[in-house]
């Protein structure tokens, strides 16, 4: 990649208009988060709630190029990793309001967004528990001989779980089509990663044989060429991917953990906010080349802003799940003999 | 009729079962080259290679969540525990993915997975080899369980549980490997033992001992003493226990009106509590006598043979709670 030709109507080789979606999908994605925040402080959501604020040019930068028929699964942070795999808005903040509407019907919320149609496989609640997952599409596809890409994403802290590294060896020995993305926002939780492991990420996946990459990962053009590249080469059989994306977390861990603390110091967020926020970033580069005007700016907000409050008008009007619902989708299927449940309420 | 052994009725389901879909494969730890632990899998790397049967490192959690993934994509994984002592380090992803997928996506995804591998205890292998692991399946919602104790039983169930759309954990026995039994022949048609009914093992009129897996056997030789002392037993084999033949279970007991339960499992929350809810619940007005349960000693399984046959159900414990319930002794 060279760099940026002023006025050229390109930055890196990507066009203005992808550029422009780029900006428009990520400033979605804050929107999208923003008005989560807000329905979660006044009890419209409920449980856990985990924020990918300042950490919105991965989810694009990773999941922006791959096809439909690829898959992700990630952690329970996942919001904006459904809606860029296709999921509409509105059935992901329906989820989050527990409605009949949501993409897991009500029964997955916040941390459980699926839509087995767009490749989206799920949140994954257990840290780490994904990885496992993902290996196992990987081999669904090679034993298949199809050539899609299953990309699994993962905390800083999920490298510490024996699942990662039992499912990076089984990966790299069967040489798997997956691509494993650490979303290192620096901290699991409030323990920050450098006080639990003597090594930096990008070297956590030595011993496995499977290579490892870093990027940074406040840089979405960064994210999504390494991405190409890397899916590219799966395609071709290079065998599983092992990725670092260098971020940080703009929110608290959950909507009911602080944003800085106990753990690091508002400051540290403070300043990563103002120097490191994925959007802002893009946005700069685009107005020093000459390729926004803060008019078009001011346009793709109203647009993304609008999507949200439709979301957030469809979640609030769309009906709870029934309550034979309850029961429901615990098995696929019921057998003819003999009682699944023994509550008394299904036979 | 074809007179084969525990093992090699699995292996027959196994052999049938991959032949007919080519979505079903077998991994875990010696499936391939060792042929198995148990030699379940004897001869099925030579059937169908290296691509269907798999050797995986050994990482339980992490081949039983990669089995899950690929059944998250529609492919039949059978995941082979060595034992179900070991699938402990895989409990996760079997409670946590397996039994909660297709609800927590609401719908979407199902698990058409088997976890199989032999429960219980052996001889002499002591607490971390010797224990009973129906229990910990039985308990979530989303996961079918079955404990074939039988040959065609064996057969039959795990060629229903390759079929069955849902994460389904089959039981097998360590010490019921080399037991021999009648198996109808292939040539006759493909033969199956649908998920959910009980099988009465032995006709009986004064006491029901109400069981399934290892301890089957257990009942019959109790029920084959008792007969000598005037004492008719009738054993019902449950075959699966989740999803449970609640009718069976009911059948038996207004028969008979006395009732004993048995696992090879510890007593606090076993299974065998779960029938006896079942039973008080809505059978109550048919009992002649408090049901009683016979199970492991609430004790992790010691290795002195004489502790060791202290721990274990027998079949004088089961005579003796049958004899209870009779109000003889």
């Amino acid at each position: 990649m060279g760099p940026g030709e002023k006025g050229a109507g390109h930055l890196h080789g990507f066009s203005q208009d992808q550029l422009h979606r780029f900006l428009r999908e990520m400033l979605l994605y804050r929107r999208f988060e923003e008005k989560a925040e807000e329905a979660y402080a006044i009890a419209k959501i409920g449980g856990f709630c985990h924020l990918h604020i300042g950490q919105e040019a991965v989810t694009l930068g990773f999941i922006g190029p791959l096809l439909l028929d690829d898959y992700v699964l990630t952690s329970y942070r996942d919001h904006t990793q459904a809606i860029a795999k296709g999921i509409d808005p509105g059935s992901v903040m329906a989820e989050l309001y527990g409605k009949s509407t949501g993409c897991a019907r009500g029964k997955g919320g916040s941390m459980h967004m699926f839509s087995s149609k767009l490749g989206f496989m799920g949140g994954h609640g257990i840290v780490g528990g994904q990885v496992p997952l993902a290996t196992g599409m990987g081999w669904a596809i090679r034993y298949r001989g199809g050539d899609q890409v299953c990309l699994c994403f993962l905390g800083d802290a999920a490298v510490n779980q024996g699942a990662f590294w039992e499912s990076l060896n089984m990966a790299a020995v069967w040489k798997l089509p997956v691509i494993y993305v650490v979303e290192n926002n620096e901290y699991g939780m409030g323990t920050a990663f450098r006080r639990v492991s003597a090594l930096p990420v990008v070297e956590r996946a030595a011993g496995t044989g499977v290579p490892a990459h870093s990027v940074n990962g406040q840089d979405v053009l960064a994210c999504w060429s390494l991405t190409e590249e890397l899916v590219a080469e799966v395609r071709r059989g290079a065998g599983p991917q092992y990725v670092e994306a260098r971020t940080y977390r703009f929110k608290g861990h959950s909507m009911s953990d602080p944003v800085s603390g106990t753990y690091r110091a508002k400051e540290e967020v403070e300043t990563k906010k103002e120097k490191e926020d994925p959007i802002i970033l893009l946005r700069d580069r685009l107005f020093e080349n000459d390729l926004l005007t803060q008019e078009e700016l001011e346009e793709i907000d109203r647009e993304v802003v609008k999507v949200v409050e439709d979301a957030a008008t469809f979640a609030e009007e769309s009906p709870p799940p029934p309550s034979e619902d309850l029961h429901n989708h615990v098995y696929s299927r019921i057998n003819e003999h003999g009682r699944l449940f023994l509550d008394g309420l299904t036979s | 009729m074809l007179t084969i052994t525990y093992r090699d009725a699995l292996n027959q389901a196994l052999s049938e079962e991959m032949e007919r879909d080519e979505s079903v494969f077998l991994m875990g730890e010696e499936v391939a080259e060792y042929d198995g632990a148990y030699k379940v899998s004897k001869g099925l790397l030579d059937q169908f290679g290296d691509r269907r049967i798999v050797d995986s490192p050994i990482s339980e959690l992490g081949f039983a969540g990669l089995g899950i993934g690929a059944a998250m994509l529609g492919l039949r994984p059978v995941v082979e525990f060595m034992t179900f002592n070991f699938s402990l380090l895989a409990i996760d992803q079997v409670i946590n993915s397996a039994a909660k997928m297709h609800y927590m996506s609401g719908g979407q995804i199902p698990i058409p997975i088997v976890f199989r591998g032999p429960t219980g205890a052996a001889l002499q292998l002591s607490a971390q080899h010797s224990q009973a692991c129906e229990t910990w399946y039985v308990h979530a919602p989303g996961l079918k369980v079955v404990a074939p104790a039988t040959p065609a039983d064996a057969k039959g169930l795990l060629k229903a549980a390759i079929r069955d759309p849902d994460p389904v954990v089959v039981m097998e026995g360590e010490l019921l490997y080399n037991v021999k039994g009648e198996v109808p022949d292939p040539a006759d048609g493909d033969f199956i033992v649908p998920l959910g009914l009980a099988e009465v093992k032995r006709e009986g009129a004064d006491v029901s001992i109400v069981t399934a897996g290892p301890t089957v056997h257990i009942a019959l030789m109790a029920a084959g003493k008792l007969e000598k002392e005037g004492i008719s037993a009738e054993v019902l084999d449950l075959r699966s226990l989740r999803p449970l033949d609640v009718d069976a279970i009911l059948a038996t007991v207004k028969k008979t009106n006395r009732v004993v339960v048995l696992e090879q499992g510890w007593p606090y929350a076993g299974y065998g509590a779960q029938i006896v809810s079942v039973i008080q619940h809505e059978a109550f007005d048919d009992l002649d006598a408090p049901v009683l349960r016979v199970g492991q000693a609430d004790v992790p399984m010691p290795y002195a043979r004489n502790l060791e046959n202290l721990a274990k159900p027998s079949a004088d414990r089961v005579i003796q709670a049958c004899k209870e319930v009779l109000y003889r002794s």
